[in-house]
């Protein structure tokens, strides 16, 4: 087998990853394996302080339009912390949790890099704070099930899934009112 | 009372019981990493907010029992000596950052020192929990259910889009980061590990040597853990890094094979000559230390050494730490009275375990 980075040599490393039953294979070449590391984030090079000033003084995001940028990113400041947003990108670390919103979509490459290409949350929803996110993920999973279940001409399963709908959309409907 | 046995016991009482595969896996550790949405974060927290977080905290927790983990102890990192502090880094209960760096830090430990939950440090809040072995899943339902507890106390800053927030935007999202410390002496012998390491690296895991600066690793103890926090459910993550830890188990175990096929009498001979060395030298560098106890216990788990307990590792790895070796001398030492305190105190193990396998 070939070495999927670099086609020429023979793949001498081979490690699959199965997340909910998907496999994903990768088949490296001695060469191509240490080449990769010395690049990868979180092999010993890495450091979130080199990430970040690298992204500010980097051409790679801010290439276009960069002094009314440079303009925008120094006025740029999270108004319950005062922390800028420089200032973020030098300590590689927010004032507080208000920040995350007051660099808004900024964040988006920083997040990308760090979290291989993601930047929004899919992992757990905390009970209290996060009430109206579950009941918001739940509803979108039934809408789902509900369209499956159409498309099967299971009609009376599609039924019973669009009363939990309402119900579920009632709740949060008269929650969003008494708030 | 616990402080001076959280202080004075180098083996953890979770540490005891036998995990799984745990001839290769040492130990799990699942960290969840948690703001309250009213503080700013510690580290630009004007010393004010820090105390009062620390004063609600401790409120909440002091004498509080936690499942059957029994009463939950809550240390101020104030009250602690240096020595008492390094101690505490050296078991893995408290970060470096905590002992050193914290305004009004804390650690809240249960009994068993199984759980650890850290007061502002980097963030508000750290939730650690440790298992003997390969527990993975365990480990994220143990963590999680503590999480539930905790939330039930303390309001999270938590974000419809980006998840928990923490201070460091590596650990937004979930704020887990799931590891396993694995012994892989025979990877590190043939040599395999070096073209490993990067195959694992690329899929989005973190290999470092768990003692020892850079990336040499003392002992050939390894931790894997997994490096993006965000954009994938707990479950997930703990999946990908149980699928890939299953495999280095595999490596490691093809590997001692193919020792033992290859090369059995060199390696009967270099295990029992570590053995030697242990049982026998006066004055012992941490280095030399970590290499002989790694030969001694692949010695174990290979049947090549009959009689010693397998926990001798993990367990002098700890007990050969400079604050630990001051802990029991009570008082400083220079470097060279600690390689003849660590000398002794192994000659004495080894002949403890002598003396208990006739
Ligand atoms: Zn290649
Ligand atoms: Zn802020």
């Amino acid at each position: 087998m070939l070495c999927q980075e670099c086609q020429k040599n023979s793949a001498t490393l081979h490690f699959t990853k199965i997340v909910n039953g998907k496999k994903t294979e990768t088949h490296l070449c001695d060469y191509c394996a240490k080449e990769k590391g010395d690049h990868v984030p979180g092999s010993n090079s890495y450091s979130i302080h080199e990430l970040l000033s690298g992204l500010l003084n980097g051409e790679d995001f801010f290439s276009n339009q960069q002094t009314s940028r440079q303009m925008k990113k120094k006025s740029l400041h999270c108004p319950n912390c005062q922390m800028t947003y420089e200032k973020f990108t030098k300590l590689g670390r927010f004032g507080c949790s208000k920040c995350y919103q007051a660099f808004g979509e900024r964040l988006d490459p920083i997040l990308k890099r760090v979290h291989s290409g993601n930047t929004v949350h899919a992992g757990k929803i905390p009970k209290r704070v996060g009430s109206h996110l579950q009941a918001q993920r739940e509803i979108e999973d039934l809408k789902k099930d509900m369209q499956r279940y159409i498309e099967n001409e299971e009609f009376e399963k599609a039924a019973e899934v669009r009363d939990r709908l309402r119900s579920l959309q009632g709740n949060e409907v008269d929650k969003g009112e008494g708030s | 009372m616990s402080l001076e046995r959280f202080i004075s016991e180098a083996i953890s009482p979770w540490m005891k019981r036998e995990g799984a595969e745990s001839d290769i896996v040492l130990s799990t550790r699942v960290r969840l990493a948690r703001n309250l949405d009213q503080y700013p974060f510690p580290i630009i927290a004007p010393e004010e907010s820090s105390y009062a977080l620390f004063q609600y905290l401790q409120k909440e927790f002091q004498d509080q029992e936690y499942a059957d983990k029994g009463k939950l102890e809550v240390i101020p990192v104030d009250d602690l000596s240096q020595n008492e502090k390094r101690v505490l880094v050296e078991k893995h209960l408290i970060s470096p950052h905590l002992a050193e760096k914290s305004n009004y830090g804390a650690v809240v430990l249960s009994e068993d020192e199984a759980v650890s939950l850290m007061v502002n440090e980097e963030d508000h809040l750290r939730l650690q929990c440790l298992f003997p072995g390969l527990e993975l899943r365990e480990g994220l339902t143990f963590a999680s259910y503590l999480d539930d507890w905790l939330e039930g106390k303390v309001t999270y800053a938590f974000d419809e889009k980006r998840g928990y927030l923490t201070s460091c935007p590596t650990n937004v999202g979930t704020g887990m980061r799931a590891s396993v410390m694995m012994h892989l002496p025979a990877l590190v012998m043939t040599q395999q590990l070096n073209r490993i390491l990067p195959a694992v690296n690329q899929l989005g895991l973190v290999v470092r040597g768990i003692y020892g600066e850079g990336s040499e690793a003392l002992g050939n103890l390894f931790q894997i853990s997994n490096q993006m926090t965000l954009g994938k459910t707990e479950e997930d993550i703990v999946e990908e890094l149980q699928g890939v830890v299953q495999q280095l188990i595999q490596h490691e175990r093809a590997a001692r094979e193919q020792i033992l096929e290859s090369s059995k009498v060199k390696l009967l001979d270099k295990v029992n000559r570590s053995y030697g060395l242990l049982s026998h030298s006066y004055v012992m560098e941490s280095k030399e230390a970590a290499q002989l106890l790694s030969d001694v216990r692949l010695g174990i788990d290979l049947e090549l050494i009959q009689g010693v307990s397998k926990n001798i590792l993990s367990e002098l790895m700890i007990l050969t730490q400079p604050g630990m070796l001051q802990q029991y001398a009570g008082k400083g030492l220079t470097p060279d009275q600690r390689d003849e305190r660590r000398a002794a105190l192994i000659r004495e193990r080894m002949q403890l375990e002598q003396g208990s396998s006739d």
